[in-house]
């Protein structure tokens, strides 16, 4: 099958890779780039846990073409801590035991990052809506949605 | 969270050092920062992927396999069928000697249920994988199938599966797993009321965000590393090493970490034939199940049926249960035999009755081979308990908190099975719910304690 080749930053550093025509994303950043904070849960844009940030926005990595990224700019929670420090929403994540198996939170944090950089303070009902791609299926939610909030209020006194 | 510490203060030292403090998990820095590395964040050079060929029919002879036209698909490497299985007949309780070995690893001969894997295709790609799935050529002779639990216990309902010549799992008990206690005709005789109801569950699947799957890399010194979701490591390299007639001291499993099982990741279904694909490659294999096959072919939680009669006194006393329980195994036992073992255990519930007689049925049909999912075999029958202790109450007027007050297990007490009830603590749990609810009872009732006198 023919190869293009994509070129686009990831979490601020250039990559360039040779890809299958009709490659997903998620499959380029994890089997070709090694980001594998992106999860495939379900590979139908229903679950969320691929859920990356392109050009600001929130994006279902398993139904986008890689070669669609051209000279994108890609975030994943794989680049989101700077320095070794935790973002506000890691540590909140951590803090408010937001995470159980793991396996749905890279998503879940993507999709509340970019909530956050629009809606600085949002309420709990903006919270619930901007998580709503996402499935958990061990915290229940409560403690992701705290986190949220608890990572917005954190943001906002630093800010300050 | 509040801690309270007046309940069994006589019994407890008041040193707790973990309980109550809120302690860091320690796998979150990886799950937060996207560094925890589950079993499909392994890529190893050459990796081929497995499909399945599954049954499009719930229960069928299979007359003949042609994978010929599968085998010429580009990027197809290598098909395989039940003859290249070593030990193809296996069950995963014979570790703990519940037997008989009743499921095949691909089929041989029959299928039993809508979804059973038949022939396993390993390609270059995922994508030739699936496509040379579709160009195996199954012959099917469709056989009547059962799909209700009653109506496979009668006679006459077709064979769901030979290796157990029935339609019920045989205990050593017989036809079901029995526990007898008391006289219970004798508590119906004595009750004021009898109430008998029925209650019915549905299969539950545990719908984990990662699927069930492994990634298998063949060593240099001929042992296998088997990267895994497993929820029983064990279980999974011991069936393993019988499934493929190979010593455990050439497979290294490598998990642990489980993007969510709740006990949907304890059947060894995809590791025995992801080794078998590496070893007759020589080349890594991932096996990783898509989201359509979690949620089809995965085992359930077994739908249940529960029969419940209940003799009571006006106050308030059950003096008399006699339980029917029913597990839906589907196909093969996998968990099932124990889940309903379980269930005869656990049905008089968290109550003292004297007078008590349980049957639990582990039954097959052309289901989905449903198996463990969080305290399977008790679940559904606490829901059933509950439901009749409420309706219970209903029937005498009582209040439905201070009927269970008045039945609650205490220290002591001989359970139905043989059991004496130690480190009870019904009575205080239901004390402090009283309060956090807002549900008062009478005082005698939050003056009770799980403490028998002289117990």
């Amino acid at each position: 099958m023919a190869k293009v080749p994509v070129q686009f930053t990831l979490n601020g550093s250039e990559k360039a890779e040779f890809i299958e025509s009709g490659t997903t994303l998620l499959n380029a950043l994890r089997d070709k780039i090694g980001d594998t904070s992106p999860k495939g849960g379900c590979h139908q844009g229903t679950c969320g846990a691929c859920s990356v940030i392109i050009d600001g926005e929130l994006k279902l990595s398993c139904l986008t073409l890689a070669e669609t990224c051209g000279g994108a700019d890609i975030k994943t929670t794989a680049g989101l801590a700077e320095g070794g420090v935790l973002h506000p929403l890691q540590r909140a994540f951590l803090d408010a035991f937001a995470t159980q198996c793991g396996f749905c939170t890279p998503g879940m944090i993507m999709a509340a990052k970019v909530l956050l950089d629009r809606t600085p303070n949002p309420s709990r009902e903006e919270v619930v809506e901007a998580l709503s791609g996402n499935i958990c299926r061990c915290t229940g939610y409560e403690p992701i949605i705290q986190a949220v909030l608890t990572a917005a209020r954190a943001s906002s006194q630093n800010a300050a | 969270m509040e801690l309270r510490k007046d309940y069994f203060a006589d019994v407890r030292k008041d040193g707790l050092n973990e309980i109550g403090q809120p302690r860091p998990r320690l796998d979150s820095p990886g799950h937060v920062t996207g560094k925890t590395a589950y079993f499909a964040d392994r890529n190893f050079p050459g990796m081929l992927h497995l499909k399945m060929v599954r049954s499009p029919h719930h229960h069928a002879r299979i007359r003949s396999i042609d994978t010929s036209e599968a085998e010429k698909h580009p990027g197809v490497v290598r098909v395989l069928t039940a003859k290249n299985v070593p030990h193809n007949v296996y069950t995963i309780l014979i570790l703990i000697q519940v037997g008989p070995e009743d499921e095949t690893v691909l089929a041989d001969g029959k299928v039993r249920w809508k979804g059973e894997a038949v022939v396993a295709v390993l390609a270059e790609t995922q994508r030739a994988a699936q496509e040379a799935v579709a160009k195996v050529k199954v012959d099917y002779e469709v056989l009547p199938a059962v799909f209700d639990i009653e109506q496979a216990l009668k006679p006459g309902a077709p064979l769901v599966n030979e290796y157990h010549g029935q339609n019920y799992y045989l205990y050593d008990s017989g036809e079901c797993r029995k526990v007898r206690f008391g006289d219970v005709e004798a508590g119906f005789a004595e009750a004021d009321h009898i109430l008998e109801q029925s209650y019915q569950s549905s299969p539950i699947e545990h719908a984990p965000t990662e699927t069930t799957g492994c990634v298998v890399v063949p060593e240099g010194n001929e042992r296998f590393t088997c990267y895994t979701n497993t929820q029983a490591m064990f279980f999974t390299l011991d069936n393993t090493s019988i499934i493929l007639q190979m010593p455990g001291s050439k497979l290294h499993f490598v998990g642990g970490t489980v993007g969510g099982g709740f006990g949907g990741k304890v059947d060894v279904i995809v590791e025995p034939i992801a080794i078998l694909g590496a070893k007759l490659t020589g080349r890594p294999v991932s096996f990783v199940y898509s989201r359509e096959e979690e949620m089809q072919i995965s085992s359930p939680r077994a739908a249940e049926k529960v029969v419940i009669k209940d003799g009571v006194m006006r106050d308030g006393r059950i003096v008399a249960r006699k339980v029917t329980g029913y597990t839906d195994a589907g196909a093969y036992s996998r968990h099932s035999p124990y889940g309903a073992q379980k269930g005869a255990a656990h049905y008089p519930g968290p109550y003292t009755i004297p007078n008590v007689w349980i049957d639990t049925y582990c039954v097959y049909t052309n289901r989905t081979p449903s198996s463990a999912m969080r305290g399977f075999g008790v679940t559904i029958g606490d829901f059933a308990l509950e439901v009749q202790m409420d309706k219970l109450a209903r029937l005498i007027g009582m209040d439905p908190l201070e009927f269970r007050f008045i039945n609650a297990y205490r220290d002591g007490d001989m359970k139905a099975h043989r059991q004496p009830t130690e480190g009870a603590a019904l009575i205080e749990c239901m004390q402090e719910a009283s309060r956090v609810a807002n549900w008062p009872v009478a005082e005698k009732y939050m003056a009770m304690s799980s403490y028998r006198k002289g117990a």
